[in-house]
């Protein structure tokens, strides 16, 4: 498998504010490493403030403008420069989401889904990829509010895969769903990499990633500490580091034995 | 990237001594205003007269900084005045609720339904005109819009989980009120304060210039425009000019310092 | 569609009680005012000639012995009937009176207000999109100055420029001096409006584009927006940001309907042109106070109705209402 998104060392930085008239750099990422293969599910899993997301708004180049960055990201071989990632976003990279406030809340579902295109295979090809994740045409002439949290969720999915993306990264899509709509928004992901799609699932829930993910990256404290394969998560035999063992045992099956350093995921 | 803290504050500290010094200055020059030379009637800005003389020969400048030493004084009364009322009746209204919430919300869309310039007409002509009329309509007219927003701090407040846990832990309802109702609405009162000021100043001069306020021999900005109003077909532009720069001036002053701050107390703002 | 009655009825409702409320507050202030009416209303010196009796009878007839509350019950049933007095200056019914200077005002009113809302939008986004860039700072900047500006300095400035310096414009005026009514032409009308409405629009224009800016800047930030980008999306200002503008942009153009009115008081009196603030002008100096009550009436009439506008023009753009409604 060739990786598709290799990330190298990346740090993010802000610089803030902080009491009265000082200013300080923050760093949220510190260091961070992966590879993206393609046709793979790769699951990053930190906790809370561990800097997930930002690794998301740093390959699409969507970062705060107070935001520095260090380190280098890969895109099918090459450099992500600024200009690259705008070429490639919504064409080759596509991002889904957390939730329902990602959709435009005056737009009808339709036209956020076919991004404005009005044209006759836009609409079929909407109308295609809504029917696959269970959504009838009438979803595309509700609006945002009119949906439930598990349709929002595929809604999103949709709008993601409209233009068949090679990279999906997929910010935390599970929180609030039903055990069951969960599995089968992870389904799906599973379903793309089948297609050949690189997947990169953010998460803080081990466990989810366990079930869906071919490979895992465990971040700590803006940190990739360890990458594994998901098969090494559960058995919990070959896990050296000790932060993904001490992960590993927190998990309920493996008696719930929680360390001071994991409770806080 | 520049230290917007230390420029905020700086900024605040150097308005505050110009209007300061504007205010002083205004205030010994009172008695020089008023004097008539008609030696040097209608003279253009010259070195002796840097904003030029008028029809008995007053000097422009002086009576410039005496009117707007008036402006600011009264600006910061009625601004303070309205700033309060408003703290009061919008924190009132959101912590008793039920009626007293209905009937002050009722009382801020009537007094919002009247135009600013018409109902300080009004509360002037009811105070028989004058200065105080003109002060007293300000400063009744002005608090509206930081009433609903103190109003709506409150209520925010009210429900926020960690006071709900103090009031159940047994924290007393003053020393809440005390140490956190205050210390959170400091920022938006000390802003919205601030932000009174300029249309405080603007609605002073304006209905000083239709009539309503002084005495035509007072030295007010609303006094002085009005009167250059007849000497403008005749080309005497340094009479209108300087003197409505002046208040132009002294009013940014205020909105600058006063829009700084409230950017750098927001935090959507905060960290730009 | 129930609902949407219900909610337009209790909005009629509110706004009758609100009006009462001002025309009460209205009275009561000028009852409070320390003027004699028999005095304001007959002079001096005519005062000063009459005969006891005589001035019994028309202490009567201005109702100086007659309790306050009564007068206001007088004045109101006169009002619901459509007569609100006369109006001392002009000798004339008040309801004439206002109507005429109304008719006078409107077309500079509503072109002012037109005029603000398009400018102030469009700057708004325009500033809101380029935040922290040149067109951001320039715009702010003259919003600043212009709401730091009185209104009625600027028209000062703009009539000493165009008609005193350039002389391309008329001083002011509804009407050149010495033409009937009857023989006034159109572009004649407009000429003279043209720097009028000009001032009234640049000075409401300022508040419209600083609030729209902090909206566009709020729509900028929000998820959307940050998929939207994500996805590569192009035209996402027009897409967008003017989409979700449009209901903070609803409520300030209606919302900045007493701000013009306010500001039409300023801008008639240094134009001299005869319209309804002028007349409030008039009435307020002259102690003319039937015509000072019915202009404040009408004013307030003209706030609270583009209030209910906001109101009802959100339940038609807002999807949220309008198809809550739809199945509620």
């Amino acid at each position: 498998m060739e990786p598709i998104l290799t990330a190298d060392h990346l740090s993010v930085a802000f610089t803030r504010y902080g009491r009265g008239l000082s200013r300080i750099a923050l760093s949220a990422l510190t260091d961070l490493s992966l590879t993206v293969d393609a046709g793979r599910v790769t699951a990053l899993v930190g906790g809370s403030g561990a800097g997930k997301s930002l690794l998301a708004h740093a390959v699409f180049h969507l970062l705060p403008r107070n935001a520095h960055t260090a380190g280098t990201i890969c895109y099918d071989g090459a450099p992500l420069t600024p200009a690259r990632a705008r070429a490639l976003r919504g064409r080759e990279i596509s991002l889904i989401p957390q939730g329902i406030t990602y959709l435009d809340p005056m737009m009808k579902v339709g036209p956020q889904v076919r991004r404005g295109r009005r044209d006759g295979m836009s609409r079929a090809r909407c109308r295609e990829i809504l029917a696959r994740y269970g959504l009838g045409s009438e979803v595309e002439e509700l609006y945002p509010f009119e949906l439930s949290g598990g349709m929002a969720r595929r809604v999103l999915i949709a709008c993601a895969v409209m233009d068949s993306p090679r990279l999906i990264v997929a910010d935390e899509p599970t929180p609030g769903l039903d055990s069951q709509t969960a599995g089968r928004v992870l389904a799906h992901f599973q379903e793309l990499a089948e297609q050949g799609t690189g997947v990169l699932l953010i998460t803080h829930d081990l466990e989810l990633a366990r079930t869906v993910a071919h490979k895992i990256v465990v971040l700590r404290e803006g940190r990739t500490v360890d990458e594994v394969p998901a098969a090494l998560f559960q058995t919990g035999e070959g896990l050296t580091h000790p932060y993904s063992r001490a992960l590993w045992q927190a998990m309920p099956e493996n008696g719930l034995i929680v360390d001071r350093e994991v409770s806080v995921l | 990237m520049k230290n917007r803290r230390r420029n905020t504050l700086f900024f605040i500290i150097l308005a505050g001594t110009a209007l300061c010094s504007v205010t002083l200055a205004g205030g010994l020059l009172y008695e020089g205003a008023a004097a008539a030379d008609f030696a040097q009637k209608n003279l253009p800005p010259c070195p002796a007269h840097p904003f030029g003389t008028d029809w008995m020969g007053r000097d422009m400048l002086r009576r410039t900084l005496a009117g707007l030493s008036l402006s600011v004084r009264v600006g910061g009364l009625t601004a303070a005045v309205s700033a309060a009322a408003a703290l009061v009746l919008g924190g009132a209204a959101a912590a008793f609720g039920g009626w007293v919430d209905a009937l002050i919300s009722w009382i801020t869309d009537l007094v919002m339904g009247i135009p600013h310039i018409l109902l300080i007409i009004l509360i002037s002509i009811a105070c028989g005109r004058g200065l105080w009329g003109v002060t007293i309509g300000v400063a009744l007219s002005h608090w509206t819009s930081l009433a609903r927003l103190i109003r709506g701090e409150v209520l925010q407040l009210k429900g926020a989980p960690y006071l709900q846990l103090a009031r159940r832990l047994g924290v007393s309802r003053g020393r809440l009120v005390k140490n956190h109702l205050l210390l959170h609405l400091m920022p938006q009162f000390l802003t919205g304060l601030i932000l009174q000021f300029p249309h405080a100043i603007l609605h002073e001069a304006s209905v000083t210039f239709l009539g309503f306020g002084l005495s035509p021999e007072q030295p007010a900005i609303g006094i002085i425009l009005a009167e250059s109003m007849g000497y403008l077909t005749t080309g005497r532009w340094w009479l209108a000019l300087f003197p409505g720069l002046s208040l132009v001036g002294a009013v940014m002053l205020f909105a600058l310092a006063g829009e700084r701050l409230r950017l750098l107390l927001s935090p959507a703002t905060a960290q730009d | 569609m129930r609902h949407r009655l219900q909610f337009t009825i209790k909005k009629l409702v509110r706004m009758a009680l609100l009006l009462l409320g001002v025309s009460l507050s209205a009275f009561l202030l000028m009852d409070a005012a320390p003027l004699d009416p028999l005095q304001t209303n007959i002079g001096q010196a005519a005062l000063g000639s009459m005969s006891p009796e005589q001035l019994a009878r028309l202490e009567e007839y201005w109702g100086v012995n007659t309790p306050a509350a009564e007068r206001y019950l007088a004045w109101l049933s006169g009002a619901l009937r459509g007569d609100f007095g006369v109006s001392l200056l002009y000798r004339r019914p008040v309801a004439e009176v206002i109507s005429l200077r109304l008719g006078a005002s409107v077309w500079l009113l509503l072109s002012a207000w037109a005029l603000a809302g398009v400018l102030g939008l469009t700057l708004g986004v325009l500033a809101g999109a380029n935040r922290g860039r040149w067109p951001d700072l320039l715009i702010r900047a003259a919003c600043l100055t212009v709401s730091s500006t009185p209104s009625f300095w600027l028209a000062l400035l703009l009539l000493m420029v165009f008609s005193v310096w350039l002389g391309i414009l008329p001083i002011g005026l509804a009407v050149p001096i010495g033409t009937a009514a009857a023989d006034v032409t159109l572009p004649q009308r407009l000429l003279h409006a043209l720097l009028p409405a000009l001032t009234l629009s640049v000075a409401g224009m300022a508040n419209i584009a600083l609030h729209t800016r902090e909206k566009a800047v709020d729509v900028l930030d929000s998820d959307y927006i940050f998929l939207a980008r994500a996805r590569g999306e192009r035209h996402i200002l027009i897409r967008h940001v003017l989409r979700n503008v449009t209901l903070p942009a609803i409520t300030l153009q209606f919302a900045s309907i007493g701000e013009i009115i306010g500001g039409s008081v300023l801008v008639e009196q240094v134009f001299s042109y005869p319209g309804l603030g002028q007349a409030a002008v008039a009435a307020g100096l002259g102690g003319d106070l039937p015509l000072l009550l019915g202009i404040t009436v009408i004013t307030a009439v003209l706030v609270f109705g583009g209030n209910l506008a906001a109101d009802l023009l959100y339940g038609v753009v807002d999807p949220r209402i309008r198809r809550g409604a739809a199945k509620g």
